[in-house]
């Protein structure tokens, strides 16, 4: 986490990540937009993640059927994500060819074609897509949670979109907001990797630079009010299998109280990454027979989002059985401060985690972006020492404050059997 | 541009030079590479104790005994072994295959020690306590529900049973609800004691650490290690050939997408055939977005979010086969599209241009595959599991660079018959 980077941002607004990496012949670049989900009014929703698929459908100097080839030729790694707040592109490359990658991705970032037959033939993929998911119980049943957590926020809706809108966005929509948050202001590009920091910056300017700056785009703003109280509801479908979904507010990623959340999360839940079986749920309510499986979850996000549990319930227990076991269990967090030594614990957990993923480039050029989306690269280096001076105190407090019952969202997946 | 950006990093690939090997006196073969990047340390490794040795009627034994190893030993319960894993960041775990159990962990390089030891202690001495057996049973029969409901899942399951009819590939290491209900704790023990053991285990380390170091932790901690009753595993009976097409639809009620599982047998891993059938393969449904098949499935009619070819190339000969996830009306759709892409396979066979992409795309990708410590692991038990030398990778772009057009339609053509296809779906 001693991290060496250069950060420069080039006359059309467009900001660089710089971060020199010897330890393989490999350069990881990532661009990032600042669009997502949380940018899609109702009637919209999906677009974003929408405009990322047609980001793949060719420009007229790479057409969509050498552009995916041009890249694996290399041997490289690309795709892209789309969150509730950003977009993100990655090509990850043998050293001396990623230049490949930052021409395309210069090109695309003004040029991508959107052609009504793309648009027709990406309409029924999404749709595919969102079938795919529809499938899974934990999908039908964290949508229903989502849906149920924000009324006005646009966090409402899940990042794919509504099937309503997916049947109706038109090829006009997707390339209006291509054209709108595509521009060179609007996004940020990180590379690691073996390079030589002076020259790529030259690179970087030759392709990036004359792509004229644009308006800047605004981010849809509709706080959500305070939860007024509890809401419990229930999805059926097809399955043996009862899931519960518990969905607390949790504050946004540069919220003093992030970062004791943070601990309190991995108390909980386990550390992200690491196995679980310690962590306070699991001894709770797997190893006391309440549940077969459970996880915590958070996000890094602009605005305040969820902290969800996902239990997969015990066939022996009733749904209710175990909404009370949780509850105890945060009861306990709430009144009983935790020691010293499991603060310490999570500490440990989370820098053996910063030490795996720095094995990989493509990671160190991801977290640079991916924390410039919420934050700045200063919360990324900080992290752990914030991590550090948490008390046991400020778990309390925070658990006290955030984990209510009167401020969540209870989602409970029926079985209706096999032949539902 | 490529110019001014100097590159210092040199390739490195893993061989002779850098692969530190020992066989310890037990049989247990140890690879160990070093790589002070970061100061982390990664192991992972196999022993002959799959699933080829469970009965019908026992089902889900290997993976059960698997599942249970880390549950209590002699000197440690399943808390405390946890306890002390996850106190320091590490991770560890089994997991059954046909063949073998296979495990795998990591942590910072100064938590090695504690790695093995405790590594040691759950394969030698698992004491399989009842209360956590019927723990486990009962989240292996909710798994097995879950699987159920899975049309992924399900596809596959009914297409191995039809591919390998007869034969130990056939039957799914999870089991079913019956065989995991009757198996007992004293099933696991016997297993245990008759299967596990030292000889045929492979190990390999990398990390921040001298190989030879290495090498003599694993000796400190597995070298005493000694079971003169275990059991070797029998020969694998033949394959019986598809002889004409077979087709199998597994109906699950309430799913908004199908899943679709179209395919044969491929070639062994170390079969001279696999390369040419690996970059084959890569043509027919990887290269790119999904080669072939994920042009005109995806692309070309947008009828699928995902479909791609894999092969799933093994000590014994694998399956080499299409999957797909569509709209239940366009199943038919899609399965005619993909029989008619392997006819042209077969036909056809790949241009020099699709096959050269292809190997530049093997030969191009190898430094990305090796770049973290797990990966390398994943490349030194690949070498010796499949006796590839270790000199594997330096060879590596030059066995891709010799497949011909020629060499890729013959074993096409060996191996794929479109009208003797296993094809199964799961869905509405």
């Amino acid at each position: 986490m001693a991290d060496q980077i250069t950060q420069s941002v080039l006359k059309n607004g467009m900001k660089v990540m710089l971060k020199e990496i010897h330890t393989a012949p490999i350069i990881s670049s990532w661009l990032w937009y600042r669009v997502g989900s949380k940018d899609e009014p109702t009637g919209k929703t999906g677009v974003s993640h929408w405009t990322e698929h047609m980001q793949f459908k060719g420009t007229k100097k790479f057409p969509s059927s050498m552009l995916d080839k041009a890249i694996s030729r290399e041997g490289g790694r690309w795709n892209a994500a789309t969150s509730h707040d950003a977009t993100r592109y990655y090509e990850t490359m043998p050293a001396d060819k990623i230049d490949l990658a930052l021409q395309l991705e210069a090109d695309r970032m003004t040029n991508s074609i959107y052609s009504e037959k793309e648009v027709a033939s990406e309409r029924t993929v999404i749709i595919s897509e969102r079938e795919g998911h529809e499938n899974e119980p934990m999908f039908r049943l964290g949508e229903a949670v989502q849906q149920t957590a924000f009324h006005v926020h646009p966090y409402h809706h899940e990042i794919i979109g509504d099937m309503a809108d997916l049947h109706t966005i038109t090829r006009d929509d997707l390339y209006e907001h291509y054209r709108k948050y595509y521009v060179p202001n609007n996004a940020v590009l990180a590379i690691a990797g073996d390079f030589e920091t002076k020259s790529m910056l030259k690179r970087v300017k030759e392709l990036f630079g004359s792509i004229p700056q644009g308006a800047t785009p605004p981010r849809l703003a509709r706080p959500e009010p305070e939860p007024k109280g509890e809401v419990r509801l229930s999805v059926e479908g097809p399955g043996e299998t009862t899931f519960i979904q518990f969905a607390y507010r949790f504050p946004n990623a540069t919220h003093p109280d992030y970062i004791p959340l943070q601990v309190l999360d991995s108390l909980l839940g386990g550390a992200s990454g690491l196995s679980y079986k310690t962590s306070r749920l699991y001894r709770a309510l797997v190893d006391k027979e309440y549940a077969v499986d459970v996880s915590g979850w958070s996000e890094s996000t602009i605005d305040p989002f969820l902290y969800r549990i996902t239990i997969t319930n015990h066939p022996k227990r009733k749904p209710e059985e175990t909404i009370a076991a949780l509850d105890k269990e945060i009861q306990k967090l709430q009144e009983v401060l935790v020691s010293k030594d499991e603060i310490v614990r999570a500490v440990k957990q989370a820098r053996a985690v910063f030490s795996y993923s720095s094995e990989n480039i493509s990671n160190q050029a991801f977290w640079m972006g991916y924390v410039e989306m919420f934050a700045s690269y200063e919360w990324f280096t900080t992290y752990l020492d914030k991590l550090a001076k948490v008390t046991p105190k400020d778990v309390q407090r925070v658990a006290q404050m955030y984990l209510q019952s009167n401020s969540r969202v209870i989602g409970t997946y029926i079985p209706k059997g096999r032949g539902a | 541009m490529v110019k001014s950006v100097i590159r210092s990093a040199k390739p490195s690939l893993p061989g002779p030079e850098d692969i530190y090997r020992a066989v310890l006196s037990n049989g247990i073969t140890v690879l160990a590479r070093s790589n002070f990047n970061s100061p982390s340390i990664s192991i992972g490794g196999y022993l002959p104790a799959g699933a080829i040795f469970e009965s019908d009627e026992k089902l889900g034994l290997a993976d059960f005994v698997a599942a249970c190893l880390m549950r209590g030993t002699q000197t440690h319960s399943f808390d405390a072994i946890y306890n002390e894993l996850e106190s320091v960041g590490a991770s560890m775990g089994f997991d059954s295959g046909v063949h073998n159990t296979s495990f795998g962990g990591r942590s910072l390089v100064e938590d090695l020690p504690l790695l093995l030891s405790l590594l040691s202690e759950t394969m030698r001495t698992p004491t399989f306590p009842k209360p956590e057996v019927e723990k486990l049973r009962a989240q292996l029969l909710t798994g097995l529900a879950m699987r159920a409901q899975d049309t992924s899942d399900m596809a596959a399951m009914a297409f191995d049973r039809m591919l390998f009819d007869g034969h130990p590939y056939s039957r799914p290491g999870d089991g079913f609800v019956e065989t995991i209900q009757s198996i007992t704790r004293k099933d696991m023990q016997e297993f245990h004691c008759l299967h596990f053991g030292p000889r045929g285990m492979v190990i390999a380390i990398v990390g921040a650490i001298d190989p030879k170091k290495a090498v003599d932790a694993v000796s400190r901690f597995l070298g005493s290690w000694q079971v003169p009753g275990q059991v070797r595993a029998k020969e694998m009976p033949a394959h019986k050939p598809v002889k004409k097409t077979i087709r199998h639809h597994h109906t699950l009620a309430g799913k908004s997408q199908s899943d679709l599982v179209i395919g044969m047998v491929g070639p062994q891993r170390n079969s001279p055939e696999y390369m040419p059938a690996s970059l084959g393969n890569s043509v027919l449904g990887q290269f790119g977005m999904m080669g072939r098949i994920g042009e005109v499935v995806r692309e070309k009619s947008g009828l699928a979010y995902y479909a791609s070819s894999s092969m799933g190339a093994g000590i014994g000969p694998g399956s080499w086969e299409v999957n797909a996830g569509v709209n239940p009306k366009n199943l038919k759709k899609a399965i005619d599209l993909i029989e008619k892409e392997l006819r042209r396979f077969v036909k056809d066979g790949v241009t020099k241009k699709e096959l050269s992409d292809s190997q530049a795309n093997f030969i191009g990708r190898l430094p990305l595959s090796l770049e973290s410590n797990g990966g390398v692991v994943s490349a030194l038990l690949s070498i010796e599991r499949y006796e590839l030398g270790l000199d594997y990778y330096h060879r590596y772009a030059d066995m891709v660079r010799t497949v011909t057009r020629g060499d890729v339609l013959e074993t096409a053509r060996k191996f794929i018959d479109p009208d003797r296809l296993v094809i199964s779906t799961a869905g509405p």
